[in-house]
């Protein structure tokens, strides 16, 4: 990359230089059994929990797909839970939904939150007000502000908090959550407000990192504005950004609430059924835990997949 | 605010002094802060304002800006027909134990996977890493069923507390936060306390946590908004009425409710995080900002 316009960025200043200082290397075995056992005696109360509630249930979601329990008595049933939730007829559109709602969510969500943040580490004053602002909305319980949006915000009258600002601007208005075609972009819009804040703070905290001589010298090369930020701000925070648009679509394809309180679930036609809904409705609803723990091993797999593309991918820019 | 002169960002200070560069950092300035305001702080305007207007009032056009005739009884019915005392206080519990929980057995993972390592730490921390990348939802009905029949022990966990306090410690987001941290503190610190015989229980009390402040802070809003915000999990190990959340109780009463009582009581839900967040603001900011040791 034009990383050659700015001398010495390979140095990577964050990293601290020195190596793990030369440790004890006479010790005897007792001595570095005990210090062993001393080490896993600070981690046994994690692994733990980690080993109960998420590698455990990991295995168990994966056997449990495959078997079916009916009154008690557990049997082996092949791909008889994936044949019936594929059968489901809300299973190809809650896919579509899901993966529009990701996309969706990556433009808005992501991209934004990094432009507020670079915009917000040049702000000399009210920073701290912004950002107060900013991750406000993180702090309400998400039942709380999609009530907001559903009752307030998504009213398809004339009285709706969105429609009256349409109206005044002299624009169409919308029967918001009533159309299949707007309830998609209504979620994102909430989900992406009372989420974008976390990511803004984070994004600053790296932003904040990167040495003030990288933007110095690429200034002095003759570098504007938008070079900085593509060969200085975009590559010194490469990693976080990777790792949040990683996070971030984990979390986005899970969707849930959203559905649930703006749309009661699925939606005008089946607009708004997402995939964890439908893992939800078969789980909890329909009895059905085994077809519902399939479902949730088909979601494992599209996301490990587009993983290892993301990962494929991102590697090869370099 | 933030006068830390010190550092050079994007644009130099010198250019956002002089002419031109001075008139449109102010006017972007200005437009950034009334937007954000309007975006940011109009919803819990109209949302804290909404619930104080009768039925009618709510249903008109143009809406009002302010409401006409303030009903205060939305909020008082929310708070007496949901009983949000209830669902508040366990909310906190449910906050305050998985916080404890946290910060004791994370930072002890944290700091052994940092600082200790033991034989298979890397191991360890590469399996706890890779439960990022399993979705929550997909783990939710085999921890539903876990929950419920707790292998080995064989004890159920449905309206205890534990089932919300010992999962939440599972968290491989803040194990990394705090590795990494850790990870930044001088290892010349630690031979220092090691050559004065402290114990590393002594070392992370002593020198370790002191100086990780603001990760703690940071790890800390973490845990407990993670626990606020939950909705789907604590709807299903804390069936009882008894033993809801407070989004989950509103959630339940949501549909028998007139809309402004739900929104008094959304407004309610939302005072307490919104207080604690004023308050700790500077914690996490200045956590997430400072970062590393040196500055």
């Amino acid at each position: 990359m034009a990383i050659t316009t700015v001398p010495g960025t390979r140095r990577e200043p964050g990293r601290p230089a020195s190596p793990y200082p030369a440790g004890p290397q006479r010790t005897s075995l007792g001595r570095k059994v005990r210090d062993n056992l001393t080490g896993h005696a600070f981690l046994i109360g994690a692994v733990i929990c980690f080993g109960f509630f998420s590698w455990y249930p990991m295995i168990r979601g994966v056997v449990m797909s495959f078997q079916r329990t009916r009154r008690g008595v557990t049997t082996w049933v092949g791909w008889d839970n994936y044949d019936r939730i594929i059968g489901d007829p809300s299973f190809w559109a809650a896919w579509k939904n899901t993966f529009y709602f990701t996309v969706l969510a990556l433009v808005l969500g992501y991209a934004v939150p990094f432009f507020v943040a670079i915009l917000l580490n040049e702000f000399r004053h009210a920073q701290g007000y912004l950002r107060i602002l900013v991750y406000l909305p993180v702090m309400l319980p998400p039942a709380s502000a999609l009530f907001l949006f559903k009752f307030y915000g998504y009213d398809p009258s004339d009285a709706g908090l969105f429609n009256s600002i349409l109206k005044a601007l002299h624009l169409p208005t919308s029967q918001w959550m009533q159309s299949p075609e707007m309830t998609m972009p209504a979620m994102v819009i909430a989900s992406t407000w009372m989420n974008m804040g976390g990511a803004v703070l984070i994004y600053l905290a790296a932003l904040q990192n990167i040495p003030g001589e990288l933007y110095e010298a690429a200034e002095l090369d003759g570098a504007g504005i938008w070079r900085r930020i593509r060969n200085v701000t975009i590559p010194q925070t490469r990693l976080i950004l990777a790792l949040l648009a990683m996070l971030q679509i984990v979390a986005t394809m899970q969707f849930f609430i959203e559905p649930l309180i703006l749309a009661n679930g699925t939606g005008a036609e089946d607009s708004a059924t997402s995939v964890a809904y439908l893992i939800y409705q078969h789980g909890f609803f329909q009895n059905d835990l085994n077809g519902a723990a399939a479902l949730g091993v088909i979601m494992l797999v599209v996301l490990a997949g587009f993983s290892a593309v993301y990962v494929r991918l991102s590697s090869k820019q370099d | 605010m933030a006068q830390d002169s010190g550092t050079r960002t994007l644009i130099s200070h010198a250019q956002l002094r002089r002419g031109r560069g001075r008139v449109v950092y102010w006017t972007l300035l200005a437009v950034v802060v009334v937007g954000f305001t309007l975006v940011f702080l109009g919803p819990l305007y109209w949302m804290v304002t909404g619930a104080l207007k009768s039925g009618q009032e709510i249903a008109q056009t143009p809406p009002s800006l302010f409401p006409k005739d303030p009903q205060l009884q939305n909020y008082a019915d929310a708070w007496n027909n949901l009983d949000l005392a209830k669902l508040l206080f366990n909310t906190f519990y449910y906050a305050a134990g998985a916080l404890l929980f946290q910060l004791v057995l994370d930072t002890a993972a944290a700091y052994a996977l940092s600082k200790l390592r033991p034989a298979f730490g890397n191991l360890i921390l590469g399996l706890m890493l890779a439960t990022l990348m399993i979705p929550a939802m997909v783990l939710i009905v085999p921890q539903y069923v876990t929950v419920i029949d707790l292998p080995i022990l064989h004890i159920n966990l449905l309206d205890s507390p534990l089932a919300i306090w010992l999962p939440a410690v599972a968290n491989a987001f803040n194990i990394f936060l705090l590795k990494r941290f850790f990870d930044s503190i001088p290892e010349e610190l630690m031979a220092a306390a090691l050559m004065d015989g402290a114990t590393p229980l002594r070392t992370l009390w002593s020198i370790i946590l002191p100086m990780s402040r603001p990760i703690l802070g940071v790890v800390s809003i973490f845990a407990v908004t993670a626990v606020w915000k939950d909705f789907l999990w604590p709807k299903l190990v804390m069936p009882s009425p008894e033993t809801r959340t407070v989004s989950v109780g509103i959630y339940a009463f949501s549909g028998g409710t007139p809309m402004n009582v739900v929104i008094a009581a959304s407004v309610i839900a939302a005072i307490p995080t919104v207080i604690v967040f004023l308050i700790f603001q500077r914690n996490i900011m200045s956590g997430l900002t400072t970062g590393s040791l040196k500055g």
